[in-house]
């Protein structure tokens, strides 16, 4: 790792993700209660939960991309702003415009931005690493395609080689999933478990439970409130996916909506 | 300053009785052909038609003695290039109202900067309407923030309100005393030939600080436009990155004020890099595309306002970034209509050879290959044509070199029995997978072969010849052709025509 110093620590003492009372809300609504959750180093651990659980909220809240009400996240044992370059992010493939006009090439490039340096050009080095990254999710012949020429699946394997060219420890991915086919997501999946089997950590947010059980080492059961966050073995379980898929959680939406209306 | 310099001696009386719409479309029409031609020579002949003594002004122009005229073509090509490249980055972040809102709102602030001394003090009126903009956009942001209108709704209304409030402010000013000679109504559309060295000096700034803030921070600006929130994980200064963009975007739409005018500016931001995006896929050549098309339409509209009296210039400019448009949804190569015409036409011209050589083929098979020579009648009837129809299309064929005519019968050349060959056996080849591989009944298979047989390319018949057990008799029963192999410039004509596995036909853009 480039940041030998704090890569060094023992996972124990500083864990590469650590939410403390952490509380979302959009437009003054709370759409996120109280997280609290340490990640260990080294896993693959699957974000599920129903439609509208805040799942996205999550990650964009622990990467500081949405204003959190109350409560902290560190990095690696230090506030997320100061460890950004040791975080990689795939966001939902929906959020950018797929007619700009720029290269797959150049996307995957966009990856290595944060080690070039403000006003740098990217050197031989970091073509390479990008070339290496888009061969590692079988998308190099299509390096000096345009990104509007692509299918679905192949969007989100350039999104996933652009996190590559990052070379973080830990990654939060949106939905790397949704609209691709099963190869592509067995071939995904293979790449996501190499970067655990490497020490990285990987939040994914996933939409579909009975492949979570084969996919993930560790679950985080969500709606609106952790419900549970374990090895998979341990939370995928009858009782805990009742509590976290059924039924809605009246009382807390009820409250949200009631905070929303005093903060008008 | 003294008035609108414009280097024009004072009009002839029997020239003020000319309508002014006369005139500009007699302008309009020498822009067409100047754009056409390229040229002032072809635009000689409309001048004996049309008798304006715009051939004298276009040879003053073209011999650049007039200070104004430098002055114009000088100040014309910057802002053709700062708006060229804002304008692109406003066209790819679907942001292309907020170009015009910016320049509308400005006109209180230039009304503003004029009263400061009552006269076009370049910097006062640069000052002024650098504020109003921005403060225009801030009431923007703060309207989207704080209320539940969308940003589309905001923009218009700050667009409409400021600009409101500027032309009340102008209407006053024109009944000063000093008003009505400062020449401030050019800002509404613009007057090159009134630009003065302090104009220029400004624009001349403006400009070389877009070039340098593009050129240096290319890759934040690009990131920042595309991918936001990767960019704010990248711990790039995003906030910052977007103000920097927005300012230099006023202080463009400012500097180019004067030139173009408050209502058209932001055409030039957006014709240009609309223009470029037609012509290229990649970013950055984009923005020196939208640069230079701006920069040519500057130019063009100076010369076609001076060709006049007292024109303006923005409308000009504008018509040129709008011809130009027109040329390149016409032309481009990769997005053009004529290109994507001149494409597809071609394939129909291969669809149909192939479907006469495929049809000669059936007819020499009918009489078991006895004779090689096939009589136009035969192939008529097989095509379910006319005499004449059928001998167009051998005629088409005999153009390719895949047949000769003589005495009423056509016999094909080795090229275009090998072509004849291949497109019979992707015919049959294809009707036999369907019936195959996916167990559809042999009478639905033809007409989905007729389609399939002009776009199978040479990879996708070796995959059916490796999927298909015994492909030598069709699912009606004939015999599935070999294609004898002969010089592979030849083939190319004929139906594995594809480079690759490729489809070329079908409406498929290659």
């Amino acid at each position: 790792m480039t940041q030998a110093g704090a890569g060094s620590d023992p996972a124990g003492s500083a864990p590469p993700l650590e939410i403390h009372d952490l509380t979302v809300a959009y437009r003054n609504k709370p759409v996120l209660w109280g997280v609290d959750l340490a990640a260990p180093a080294g896993r693959l651990i699957g974000i599920v939960g129903p439609n509208g659980a805040g799942k996205s909220t999550l990650i964009k809240a622990c990467m500081g991309l949405l204003p959190c009400a109350s409560g902290w996240v560190k990095a690696f044992g230090r506030p997320v702003p100061e460890s950004l370059g040791r975080i990689g992010y795939v966001p939902q493939r929906e959020s950018v415009d797929w007619d700009f006009p720029v290269s797959v090439m150049d996307v995957v490039l966009m990856g290595r931005y944060g080690r070039i340096g403000l006003f740098r050009r990217p050197s031989a080095e970091d073509r390479r690493i990008a070339r290496d990254c888009l061969d590692q999710v079988q998308m190099l012949p299509f390096a000096d395609r345009q990104i509007s020429n692509l299918s679905g699946g192949q969007q989100q394997r350039v999104f996933l080689a652009r996190a590559l060219a990052q070379e973080s420890d830990l990654y939060f991915m949106d939905e790397p999933f949704a609209g691709v086919d099963a190869a592509t997501e067995a071939s995904i999946i293979a790449i996501l478990q190499g970067l655990r089997d490497r020490g990285k950590t990987l939040l994914v947010v996933h939409h579909d439970l009975p492949t979570a059980r084969d996919y993930f080492d560790w679950l985080l059961l969500l709606n609106l409130r952790v419900v549970a966050f374990g090895p998979t073995a341990e939370v995928f379980t009858p009782e805990l996916l009742q509590k976290t898929y059924g039924g809605r959680l009246t009382l807390l939406s009820e409250v949200a909506e009631a905070v929303q209306a005093k903060a008008r | 300053m003294t008035g609108p310099a414009t280097p024009q001696a004072p009009c002839r009386p029997h020239d003020r009785r000319r309508p002014r719409v006369c005139r500009s479309v007699s302008g309009w029409l020498v822009a067409a052909l100047w754009l056409a031609s390229a040229g002032v020579l072809h635009a000689a002949k409309i001048g004996d038609l049309t008798e304006v003594r715009w051939t004298e002004q276009a040879a003053r122009f073209l011999s650049m003695a007039d200070p104004a005229v430098r002055h114009a073509c000088l100040g014309t090509v910057l802002l053709g290039v700062s708006c060229g490249l804002l304008g692109g980055f406003l066209v790819v972040r679907r942001m292309a109202l907020l170009g015009d809102a910016l320049s509308h709102a400005v006109l209180p602030g230039v009304a503003l900067g004029f009263l400061w001394n009552l006269e076009k003090d370049p910097l006062a009126i640069f000052v002024g309407a650098l504020v109003a903009g921005l403060a225009g956009s801030a009431v923007v942001s703060w309207i989207t923030r704080t209320t539940r209108l969308k940003e589309d709704t905001a923009l218009g209304m700050v667009l409409a309100t400021f600009f409101g409030a500027g032309l009340c402010l102008l209407s006053m000013f024109q009944r000063l005393p000093t008003g009505n000679k400062s020449g401030i109504e050019s800002f509404l559309f613009g007057q090159a030939a009134a630009l003065g060295p302090g104009d220029l000096q400004l624009m001349g700034a403006v400009t070389a600080l877009v070039v340098g803030m593009l050129a240096l921070g290319y890759k934040e600006f690009l990131l920042v436009s595309f991918d936001p929130g990767f960019a704010r994980v990248l711990a790039l200064p995003t906030r910052r990155l977007e103000r920097v963009l927005l300012l230099l975007l006023a202080f463009a739409v400012v500097a180019a004020l004067q030139a173009v005018g408050v209502v058209l500016v932001s055409a030039m931001l957006i014709i240009p890099a609309a223009t470029a995006s037609l012509l290229t896929d990649r970013f950055h050549r984009m923005l020196l595309w939208s640069a230079a098309i701006g920069a040519v339409s500057g130019l063009s509209g100076a010369f076609l306002s001076f060709l006049g009296t007292r024109l303006p210039t923005g409308p000009f400019m504008v018509l040129s970034a709008g011809v130009l448009f027109g040329l390149a949804l016409l032309l481009s190569p990769r997005h053009g209509i004529g290109p994507r015409w001149i494409r597809q036409r071609s394939q129909r011209h291969r669809v149909a050879r192939e479907n006469t050589l495929k049809a000669i083929y059936q007819v020499l098979e009918s009489g078991g290959f006895s004779s090689e020579v096939v009589p136009v009648e035969a192939l008529a009837s097989r095509r379910r044509v006319d005499r004449q129809a059928a001998l167009r299309e051998v005629g088409s064929l005999v153009r390719a070199q895949l047949a000769t005519l003589s005495d009423d019968a056509v016999a094909l050349t080795p090229s275009g029995w090998q072509g004849a060959c291949a497109i019979v056996r992707n015919h049959r080849l294809w009707e036999l997978y369907l019936t195959h591989a996916a167990q559809i009944a042999p009478d639905h298979v033809h007409d989905d072969a007729e389609k399939i047989e002009h776009v199978l390319g040479e990879a996708t018949v070796r995959e059916l010849e490796r999927r298909l057990p015994r492909a030598d008799v069709d699912p009606h029963g004939r015999p599935i052709p070999s294609v004898p192999a002969a010089d592979p410039a030849m083939g190319r004509r004929g139906a594995s025509a594809t480079a690759g596995d490729r489809p070329v036909g079908y409406g498929g853009r290659s």
